[in-house]
């Protein structure tokens, strides 16, 4: 399943830097979300847009991970030659993400 | 009994709707109405244009917007916060007391914060640039301007000594809202956790519509109702630091757990560490909860020392950006449209631009996230054709453009459509000042 099936997402931009939050629709998605939706994925699913490096921050009480991907944005949002200079649209690719879903006992 | 105020944010950037902002003072039962209206390039921009006249440099919307609350703020005594003071907040003031003058409000108390502006001693301090490899003294005549994220302690001063509209150039966004409850509280300066708690509030508030509904519908995972009558949201703050967050009633939009925690997080990096001139914000305690339709209670911000250097945002002049584009569409769209961008890619290789970066994508193919990411996606019906490249002058970003619109008469068959554009680039970097050096202003304006 894709990652928009159990997960929204919104990106922010601060000069070079865009962080795109993952966040679980259903707690119970969390694990799953820890699990799967790597750092190191995140960087290969970008790959062509993110240069550097991608942390990953996790947020327990609101069942989200919040992804800080640094040189992203072209340069920078004030200067970029992207036509999404801030990078808004990301989140759209990265609910686009292959998720493999839970192995249920009993199934 | 807990003391409580309501925050109305009225703008979360600088062209922002207006009706919402006047929907919030008419219904919302607010004290403070905030408008945010600073983006990152703006107060550049508007250095720029303070340079041609002196009167200039304020936001482009300041008399519209003040004209169109004014009245109704003034009757039901709703203080206003705003940063549309731009590049030249004493000259908003004036302006803003004109305005009030000729709506018959002359008595409204106006503060100007002025003091940001540390062009001067970032200049003699020749500071690192953050972003990349380089100084202040590197970027010679091509620095602009350079302004300080002040905190919320100038506006608690305006709004101590009775200020009715407190109007800052670069502040932080989060201490426009601080400032009302340090003000209504008395919080201490440095209660770190409230001063995380109340960051919270103010930097969920801050992007206006963005946690009422906005930037957020995807159907039909989420789904909006009445996005072209979005509500602007309300934080309602007792003096505990408690934090609900709201809108008014019957307006377009919905305040819920998830429009929540997307603004929670929206441009934070490490959540542990959100860096603000009077606090070191702490997120990853946050929790949300929906206590009532369009009432979200979000509990657990927290805070540690401030920290003892400010951010400044300098302005300067980055290079120019020429582009092109043009449109294919119908059978072969796709094909045409790739065969279109090679032969600019060898025009301009050809005809020796001088570009020191350039991008060929088509919109409705890869222009948002590249070929990569883009690779599976199915061939569209129609596809534009878009060039844009970096130059160091306006000569030769003008030729980019140029080598597309002779893609009419030179290029595949039926391209339309054609857009070209040249500008200067306006960027925006940072480098950070001790404290010590920025010393923020309130003078007051009206109040006669």
């Amino acid at each position: 399943m894709k990652l928009r099936e159990i997960a929204h997402s919104r990106t922010g931009d601060k000069g070079n830097t865009s962080n795109i939050s993952v966040i679980a629709y259903d707690e119970k998605h969390y694990p799953l979300l820890l699990e799967q939706v790597t750092s190191a994925r995140v960087k290969a699913h970008f790959a062509g847009i993110v240069e550097g490096e991608v942390v990953r921050y996790e947020l327990p009480n609101i069942s989200a991970l919040n992804f800080v991907m640094s040189q992203a944005l072209g340069g920078g949002v004030t200067r970029s030659l992207a036509l999404d200079a801030h990078g808004k649209s990301l989140s759209s690719a990265l609910l686009d993400l292959e998720i493999e879903p839970p192995v249920t006992p009993g199934e | 009994m807990m003391r409580t105020i309501r925050i109305g944010s009225g703008a979360g950037y600088s062209g922002d709707r207006i009706e919402p902002a006047l929907e919030l003072a008419e219904k919302g039962d607010i004290q403070y109405l905030v408008f945010e209206c600073l983006g990152e390039r703006t107060v550049a921009l508007a250095q720029q244009a303070r340079v041609k006249n002196a009167q200039t440099g304020y936001d482009p919307l300041l008399e519209e917007r003040m004209r169109a609350v004014l009245p109704v703020c003034a009757s039901r005594g709703i203080r206003i916060v705003t940063n549309m003071g731009a590049a030249n907040p004493a000259a908003a003031a004036r302006k803003t007391a004109e305005i009030a003058g000729s709506l018959g409000l002359s008595a409204l108390k106006i503060a100007a914060v002025i003091g940001d502006d540390v062009l001067e001693p970032c200049r003699e301090r020749d500071l690192p640039i953050m972003e990349f490899d380089g100084t202040i003294g590197q970027l010679g005549n091509r620095l602009l301007s350079a302004n300080a994220y002040l905190g919320a302690e100038p506006m608690v001063e305006a709004l101590g000594a009775g200020a009715d509209i407190v109007i800052t150039g670069r502040a932080s966004d989060p201490a426009l809202f601080l400032a009302p409850m340090i003000h209504a509280f008395g919080w201490a300066m440095d209660d770190w956790d409230l001063l995380g708690q109340g960051t919270v509030a103010g930097h969920l508030l801050e992007c206006a519509g963005q946690i009422t509904g906005g930037y957020f519908a995807d159907p039909p995972y989420k789904n909006v109702p009445d996005l072209a009558r979005l509500g602007f949201p309300i934080g309602e703050v007792g003096e505990d630091g408690g934090l609900i967050i709201t809108k008014v009633a019957g307006s377009g939009g919905a305040v819920t757990a998830r429009t929540c925690k997307e603004q929670l997080l929206y441009e934070v990096h490490d959540p542990t560490r959100y860096l603000q001139p009077d606090v070191t914000a702490d997120f990853s305690q946050v929790g949300v909860e929906e206590i009532a339709r369009d009432r979200v209670r979000v509990s657990g911000g927290r805070g540690t020392r401030r920290p003892s250097t400010l951010k400044v945002s300098i302005g300067y002049v980055d290079s120019f950006i020429g582009e092109g584009q043009i449109s294919y569409a119908g059978p072969g769209a796709l094909a045409r449209g790739r065969l279109a961008l090679e032969i600019v890619r060898e025009r301009l290789k050809l005809t020796a631009v001088a570009a020191s970066e350039l991008r060929f994508e088509l919109i409705g193919v890869d222009s948002l996230h590249g070929s990569e990411v883009s690779a599976h996606a199915n061939e569209p019906y129609e596809v534009r054709l878009r060039v844009a490249g970096r130059t160091e002058n306006l000569r030769e970003a003008v030729r980019i453009g140029n080598e597309v619109e002779t893609l009419y008469t030179n290029g595949p068959a039926a391209g339309g459509g054609v857009v070209k554009s040249a500008r200067d680039v306006v960027a925006v970097a940072s480098v950070l000042l001790p404290r010590e050096h920025v010393r923020p202003q309130v003078q007051f304006t009206g109040g006669a």
